[in-house]
């Protein structure tokens, strides 16, 4: 009987722990709704998102010119992280010797957990000084994909590498024993074996990326507007909350709401289609 | 077997650091109860915590006159924070803190609080030093310059380059009072200007930027940027007390209703004729 019991207690105590965490999110997402919905009903949802003007001092909450930062930003970062990410989880997984991996395992963890505001800080001191010499104040949409793929790259590393260390043995020495070389067992069976980590970890690291405010407003220059080259400064929905929030107020405070929805949604989108692809890829697979 | 020993190992020296760190943590506060005894017997023993924050303008000034407080009643800590004008004018509404701090006039939505003029401090045109050129423009000419119409700084007889707009968030007291005084109604400030939310950030990211231009209080000047002179007027103490220099602006402190008897010995402290070598020291104008 005790053991039943145990198990029952086990049981409802997950259950419950699960049903609080889904709490949380929808409290949150209740919260952040109630908080921007008052928005719309003085400013028409199309000119929120698609107006290029966001000045409170004259009520014009336009949003277009963040969006297209953070997207701008969230790419760019992947574009560089995503290759140079998996190809050293092939190293570290794979290719590198014992004591290589020793040393750069640990480097890669701790860079995991490095808070935000020292990358930027590293951006400020040092990347942004560096864009200057190639034009403009050196606080632009450049300086802000290197840091931000600077804080990704350890995220996609670790969890690849996790993930194809995962593969079984099994698969590597068939592979081989059938004659194909070392990188056409890594390319065309590990990779695709490691695929569902592999994609994890590309989502992990462009959620992060997208929420990324601390390191953002530190390089980017907050200037709303849409960055014409990678020397302009921009503005990201999540600098674009935390610069003002602080002195917010009324429907200016409403319309940080809204945009801290607009940035979830846009997570969603974002989240939705990584998934998506790699589930078609699987089926291809 | 390996995690475990090597568990025990780190498990020691993290807790000692633990709580030799709470152990510093609590001793701090236990100064002001000591000195109670060293207070004589004339004046009244004040205690208690102040809060302010608001302008990154007055957070110099406020800091020193809390430091010189604390001298007189050492049972009071003044905490000053910064955030911009705006941030005190919320916060002192919302009542988060007893005294905002606000380097612009109040506009007229906001209501309810009580302002007490601190001191006027002048908005200087900083640029950076080695931009030995240019030592003086007209109102106008800063107005095109922030505005876009002036992009290249050869237009105002400098080297063939760029100019490089700094500006301060929307909710800077200081930004504010340069809009109102350079800019105008119906001007704005050019959309690529970059944004640092404070007058130190300000200084800082313009002192490493040779082409750019800004705005700081002049209680912010010091070697690392230069300051123009605006229509002929240095940007000086003198000029902006005898009203010559064009860009001036008030700075308060603000409370919502009346103030508590703390907050307004503290405050009587601060307008009072005692404080007001304390103010021009730091490079602000005193109005007493």
């Amino acid at each position: 009987m005790p053991r039943y019991f145990t198990d029952k207690l086990a049981k409802y105590g997950v259950l419950i722990t699960a049903l609080v965490s889904i709490l949380v999110l929808l409290a949150i997402a209740v919260f952040i709704i109630q908080g921007g919905l008052p928005l719309f009903s003085a400013v028409n949802p199309f000119d929120f998102l698609f107006g290029q003007s966001w000045s409170p001092t004259y009520d014009e909450y336009g949003i277009l010119s963040m969006i297209v930062g953070s997207l701008l930003v969230t790419l760019g970062s992947m574009v560089i992280a995503v290759p140079l990410g998996i190809a050293c989880a092939i190293l570290l997984a794979e290719v590198a010797p014992q004591r290589v991996r020793n040393l750069l395992r640990p480097a890669v963890e701790l860079l995991v957990g490095i808070p935000s505001v020292v990358y930027g800080l590293v951006g400020i001191m040092v990347i942004v000084p560096a864009i200057r010499n190639l034009g403009g104040t050196g606080y632009s949409v450049l300086a802000a994909v290197l840091v931000l793929s600077i804080m990704v790259l350890p995220t996609i590393i670790s969890i690849s590498e996790d993930s194809l260390r995962a593969v079984p043995r099994t698969y590597r020495d068939g592979s081989l024993a059938l004659g194909a070389s070392q990188w056409q067992t890594i390319w065309h069976v590990l990779l695709p074996a490691a695929r569902s980590g592999v994609g994890a970890s590309i989502v992990l690291g462009m959620g992060r990326a997208i929420g990324e405010t601390m390191a953002m407003i530190m390089v980017i220059g907050n200037a709303v507007i849409i960055p014409t080259s990678p020397l302009d400064p921009a503005r990201t929905l999540t600098g674009n909350i935390a610069v003002e929030i602080n002195y917010a107020a009324g429907l200016h405070e409403n319309a940080l709401f809204a945009t801290g929805l607009v940035l979830l949604i846009l997570i969603l989108i974002l989240n939705s289609l990584a998934t998506l692809a790699l589930k078609r890829g699987e089926q291809h697979a | 077997m390996n995690k475990l020993v090597t568990k025990k190992k780190i498990m020691l020296p993290v807790t000692a650091v633990m709580l030799l760190a709470l152990g510093v943590a609590g001793c701090s506060n236990d100064d002001e109860a000591d000195n109670n005894d060293d207070n004589n017997d004339n004046t009244p023993t004040l205690s208690g915590t102040i809060n302010e924050a608001g302008s990154t303008t007055v957070q110099p000034l406020a800091e020193k006159l809390a430091a010189a407080f604390k001298v007189l009643y050492p049972n009071v800590n003044v905490v000053i924070g910064g955030g911009g004008s705006s941030v005190g004018v919320k916060s002192a509404t919302d009542g988060t803190v007893e005294i905002g701090a606000v380097s612009r006039e109040l506009k007229d939505t906001e209501t309810g609080l009580t302002k007490y003029l601190l001191a006027k401090d002048g908005i200087a045109i900083v640029v950076h030093p080695d931009n030995t050129a240019v030592a003086n423009l007209t109102v106008d000419q800063v107005r095109d310059i922030f505005s876009g119409v002036i992009t290249n700084w050869s237009q105002v007889g400098g080297p063939d380059k760029a100019i490089h707009v700094m500006a301060r968030e929307e909710g800077s007291g200081t930004r504010t009072a340069f809009e109102e005084l350079v800019m105008g109604e119906d001007v704005r400030i050019v959309a690529n200007a970059v944004l640092q939310n404070s007058n130190g950030a300000l200084k800082t990211a313009l002192a490493g930027d040779k082409d750019a231009i800004g705005f700081i209080s002049f209680g912010y000047i010091d070697s690392s940027v230069k300051a123009l002179s605006i229509n002929g007027i240095a940007a000086t103490s003198e000029n902006g007390k005898n009203g010559t220099y064009p860009i001036i602006r008030p700075l308060y402190f603000l409370t919502k209703g009346t103030p508590s008897e703390l907050v307004q010995a503290f405050l009587d402290y601060c307008m009072s004729d005692a404080v007001q070598q304390i103010i021009t020291e730091e490079g602000y104008l005193s109005v007493n």
